[in-house]
């Protein structure tokens, strides 16, 4: 089990971490963040394998993940 | 117990950055940062900067850096690397900054064998000012000083890593890519092996990575990262030109 933690205010909704996860589980949300971008996030993290592809993409180092956290 | 996972490297400072969306710069730093925190060399990095997209390279790292002038870095890093022979010395620049204004300085680093590395980010053109033509601009790119595509009497792609892998003094020489996770794999293993390189005292060391910059090229970020993939790797091949003896 993985937690997956979106630092949003960093994210800059490019949607890199979108196209390359491999199970398609992350989406760009429908709020804006304080930068006024649609910052990425999960709904189903049930899913998630923690591969990491996500976080390897990132420009801007906005995804932390956590094994065995909050389930 | 949470066990820890995939972490921002301690060495980011936490501030969200300047770069624009899908901008390949902020993997190269997450890249450099990582791969100083492996070898417990935060405390004794210097970092000298560039005037670029790069520019605020010290505001995001935690070790000390320098602002050079423009062009100007690896003379600096000779100087504070001369002095602080044990210090791990890196320029991180661009290409408008290494391949066109600091040619100079970066030929005859390579040439004199310095002890630093270069980390240079080629995304063809000058993209803090708006775009403009580089010497790294590919043939037919339009940026807004070649609005027609780049012809030939602009004259042809300047490729840094073969010219300074006939270097005598240059030790390690590698270009990589950052368009696909395991692109960037290899880049981070790339930087390893430069800073190795270095701190075992074996001479200079350069890594060059194709980089993409979504805002200039007109494209999105996943688009710039095909272009980075179909147009930009056959001009310059990935590789590593020159490995020294002794760094796995």
């Amino acid at each position: 089990m993985f937690q997956v933690n979106f630092l949003e205010q960093y994210c800059k909704g490019c949607g890199l971490c979108v196209h390359f996860c491999p199970k398609n589980i992350i989406v760009l949300a429908q709020y804006t963040n304080d930068q006024g971008y649609n910052p990425a996030t999960i709904n189903d993290m049930t899913k998630c394998t923690g591969c990491a592809l996500c976080a390897r993409m990132c420009p801007h180092v906005v995804i932390e993940i956590v094994e065995g956290g909050a389930a | 117990m949470a066990k820890k996972g995939y972490m921002r490297p301690p060495t980011l400072l936490q501030k969200p950055w300047h770069f624009c969306p899908g901008c390949n710069h902020g993997i190269a730093h997450r890249l450099v940062a990582e791969v100083i925190d492996e070898m417990g060399l935060q405390n004794q990095t210097v970092g000298v900067g560039s005037v670029g997209c790069g520019v605020f390279s010290y505001e995001y790292f935690n070790f000390d850096g320098i602002g050079p002038s423009h062009g100007r870095s690896p003379a600096v890093a000779t100087g504070v690397k001369r002095v602080l022979p044990d210090r791990l010395v890196f320029t991180y620049q661009g290409d408008g900054d290494l391949a066109a204004i600091g040619t100079t300085e970066m030929v005859h680093c390579a040439v004199r064998g310095e002890n630093i590395t270069i980390i240079f980010i080629n995304n063809t053109l000058y993209g803090m000012t708006g775009g403009q033509m580089a010497p790294t601009t590919l043939m037919g790119q339009v940026t807004t000083t070649s609005p027609r595509g780049r012809g030939r009497e602009q004259g042809l792609p300047f490729r840094v890593c073969e010219m300074l892998a006939t270097a005598e003094g240059a030790a390690y020489v590698a270009r990589v890519a950052l368009f696909n996770p395991a692109q960037v794999n290899r880049a981070k293993k790339a930087i390893r092996r430069a800073f190795e390189t270095q701190m075992a005292g074996l001479g200079f060391s350069m890594v060059e990575m194709l980089s993409a910059c979504p805002t200039n090229w007109g494209l999105s970020p996943l688009e710039a990262l095909k272009y980075v993939e179909e147009k930009m790797v056959p001009t310059y091949p990935l590789g590593e030109f020159k490995v020294p003896e002794g760094v796995k």
